[in-house]
């Protein structure tokens, strides 16, 4: 053949396996993160064309300086009572899910997953929005329920699938629902809800209404074709949704390299479909909020969908499934060079005079201890132990809106088994 | 009443679904300006305005994905999907999420979406315009399983479909859009204008889901069979001279069990048809139930015609497609037992 002279003085071609910079026992390396300075970035008018923009899906846009002050045009300047809501309501995450971690270490559930670092990425966007706006959130959004009020004994009965769980146990811990406060119930299969908000946010459009739909998912989830899907969808449409990317870099074990990082960002992904993009601080809760206020606006005002990346760090494992320190550095998540989104707004509040250590310690406590009643009252609504705590039918109910014959004769089997199994 | 071939029976019922019920709309490849390529959904764009009726882009996941969120809105969503071999890439919308959604959210949220497919064989659509992926929803809990074999059918359980608040799929076998098709590939097709199920009325009706309809009453064997086959089975009965009962199953899930052992109780003989493949088809599901619950008035063992467990062929679709021949051996062999 005479194609194989021309080729053979070419190297053989390699394939590149992207490797994260940091493995178990190293340094941590975080010389590719490049932080700009806070303040600096433009804040475009809410209704700018996304080809003059494109320069916020690469920069970061921030607030909150080293010295814990917020400058910049994109300062959303809260007003006390606001910061304080916030503040508190990270804690408050936070607080809820290290209580619960250990719940699930005894043995009084079988799942559960924190969101530590990210309590920004879900807390802001909720203030921003209204309470009518759907959210359509991952599984690492429970800061969203927290902020709309969801009682917090509702949530650890859903983790205890106990007889007040309100999904009657059928849902694996931290998939809660609540259609009340405008919370999509929560899929295990990744990315899923992504063309589901532009579909809800299109209905939206098409009744005429003012609501308007937002989306979370993580770095490593943008890789599935539904991403690719609803952003089409998404500007095809003109849909009033905000998508959020959560960039916490890592994708239970695989780095934000497998999803796409080395060469762009997530922002940027935007740019292709015609979207606005803004690549935001995720550590900075006022970044956030300006974010998505701004996106809500847009959205709002028939302007399009926005793709906001939140860059940031998750924190620890992925789940209580899964042990960190066997893929990555156990230093990376205290040197994250964006530090702690609940540190960076309490040292801003401090500075603002309307916040001091003292009322932060006091208030630390006061979250762990209505944590603690929370779980001590769901308790008695019983833990996921034998898991026998609905009435065996209700495991048929809800497949359809009326049982058919089928599942009906598979009722009064598992009912007949239950005297078996289980004589009372 | 009016005269109608499947494709007018269909939209006629979504005229009048989308005359009926403002959070009815439908989106899809095609079907918004041009009508769809195969006409379903003619005229109605111009009737109910671009927010009711639009085309998509080339996504089936995110035609199916956008209809959930829709539903979980509020509105009633019929999407099409141009054929059922494109259903795939919509796969896990359909079972992931439609079919799960009032199941995790304890009734929260619903997906009261029908999505329309044309499906099935004998137009030489080679491999990826022919198929009959019906088992994949009928193995799925959570979704119903809608396929009619007439127009008259076609409209009633269309509508019913379009009401009904869980997420149905709704096959078309496109090769009866025109006329029943008896599976004589060379003899020219009727046109549903000679039928009597070609009848049909222009307001509005319904056929209930989970309702067989007995095309042909008989004593000797029962005959299982949904959309072409319905038509193709009862050409052969009637060629063989055999009082057989067949019954269109109209909906797959939930399927008529009691007209099922009602019949197989009276015949003591049960031969099930479809175009899908053999293995894991709806087929095995039916001769199961069929043998559980009617063993001991079996007088023969139950016989499948299906498709061969073979991808759909192009040139030889008359060889691949479960025609004359193949149900005639059947029928001959169940009946000497």
């Amino acid at each position: 053949m005479s194609g194989e002279s021309a080729k053979s003085n070419l190297p053989p071609l390699s394939l590149h396996v992207p490797e994260p910079r940091s493995r178990p026992g190293d340094p941590v390396d975080f010389s590719d993160v490049v932080i700009p300075e806070a303040g600096k970035q433009p804040r475009p008018a809410e209704n700018a064309d996304p080809k003059d923009m494109t320069n916020l899906s690469y920069d970061l846009v921030r607030v909150l300086n080293e010295g814990g002050e917020a400058v910049g045009p994109w300062d959303p300047k809260l007003s006390e009572k606001q910061l304080l809501k916030m503040l508190r309501d990270m804690a408050l995450t936070r607080a809820f899910d290290e209580r619960l971690y250990r719940a699930q270490r005894q043995g009084k559930t079988s799942f559960y997953m924190k969101c530590r670092g990210e309590e920004a990425t879900s807390i802001a966007p909720a203030m921003a929005l209204d309470s009518e706006d759907m959210v359509f959130p991952s599984y690492r959004q429970q800061g969203i329920l927290i902020s709309r009020g969801y009682p917090l004994v509702e949530m650890v009965n859903q983790i205890y699938s106990n007889k007040g769980d309100k999904l009657k146990g059928r849902q694996l811990p931290i998939m809660y629902c609540s259609r009340r406060l405008n919370f999509f119930t929560i899929s295990g299969n990744l990315a899923t809800q992504y063309p589901q908000a532009v579909g809800w946010a299109m209905a939206s459009a098409i009744k005429g209404d003012s609501r308007i739909a937002a989306v979370w998912c993580g770095e490593g989830s943008t890789a599935e074709s539904d991403f690719h899907a609803a952003m089409t969808f998404g500007t095809v449409y003109n849909a009033p949704c905000i998508f959020n990317v959560v960039n916490n870099q890592w994708a239970i074990s695989s780095f934000s390299g497998f999803a796409g990082a080395e060469r762009t960002t997530f922002a940027a992904r935007a740019i292709g479909y015609g979207m606005a993009g803004l690549r935001v601080d995720g550590n900075d809760a006022l970044a956030v909020y300006a974010a998505t206020q701004w996106a809500a606006h847009r959205a709002r005002t028939n302007q399009g969908p926005t793709l906001i990346e939140h860059f940031t760090y998750r924190a620890e494992g992925h789940s209580t499934s899964d042990d960190p320190s066997a893929y990555r550095s156990a230093d990376e998540a205290v040197e994250w060079p964006l530090g702690d989104p609940i540190e960076r707004l309490k040292r801003h509040m401090i500075g603002l005079g309307i916040w001091d250590e003292e009322r932060h310690v006091a208030m630390d406590e006061e979250l762990a201890n209505e944590v603690k009643a929370a779980t001590k009252q769901a308790e008695k609504n019983g833990i996921l132990g034998h898991g026998l705590h609905q009435p065996f039918e209700t495991m048929f109910e809800d497949v359809f809106e009326e049982l058919p014959w089928h599942l009906r004769e598979q009722s009064e089997q598992a009912i007949r088994e239950r005297e078996i199994k289980w004589p009372e | 009443m009016a005269r109608m071939n499947m494709i007018q029976a269909i939209n006629s019922a979504l005229d009048n679904m989308m005359e009926r019920d403002d959070n009815v709309v439908m989106m899809g490849e095609d079907i918004g300006y041009f009508g769809g390529v195969f006409r379903a959904t003619a005229g109605l764009q111009e009737k109910y305005g671009k927010t009711r009726v639009f085309d998509t882009p080339i996504s089936e996941c995110g035609i199916i994905g956008a209809a959930v969120g829709m539903g979980a809105y509020g509105l009633r969503p019929v999407p099409e999907i141009q054929f059922a071999d494109y259903i795939y890439p919509g796969i896990d919308q359909l079972i992931s999420e439609a079919a799960r959604l009032r199941y995790r959210s304890a009734g929260e949220f619903i997906a009261p979406m029908t999505v329309r497919s044309p499906f099935g064989g004998g137009i030489f659509g080679g491999q990826t315009h022919s198929q009959s992926p019906e088992s994949m929803f009928t193995h799925v809990s959570g979704i119903k399983t809608v396929i009619p074999s007439t127009p008259y059918d076609a409209k009633g359980l269309l509508i019913a479909s379009i009401e009904d608040n869980d997420p149905v799929i709704f096959f078309e076998p496109k090769r009866i859009y025109n006329g029943p098709f008896d599976g004589y590939y060379d003899k020219p097709v009727q046109p549903w204008s000679k039928h009597d199920a070609g009848e049909v009325p222009d307001d509005y009706y319904r056929i209930e889901l989970g309702k067989a309809n007995i095309v042909r009453e008989g004593a000797d064997l029962t005959v299982l069979a949904y959309g072409t086959m319905v038509h193709v089975a009862l050409g052969v009965i009637k060629e063989h001279g055999i009082d057989a009962e067949v019954i269109d199953l109209r909906t797959l899930v939930p399927l008529d069990i009691e007209t099922i052992e009602k019949s197989i109780e009276k015949t003591g003989r049960c031969l099930i048809v479809h175009e899908a493949t053999r293995t894991s088809g709806f087929g095995a599901e039916l001769s199961a139930l069929v043998q559980e619950r009617c063993f001991y008035h079996l007088e023969a063992p139950i016989e499948r015609v299906t498709g061969f467990d073979t991808p759909y062929p192009h040139s030889l679709e008359w060889a691949y497609f479960p025609g004359p021949v193949r149900i005639g051996e059947a029928l001959d062999k169940i009946m000497k037992d």
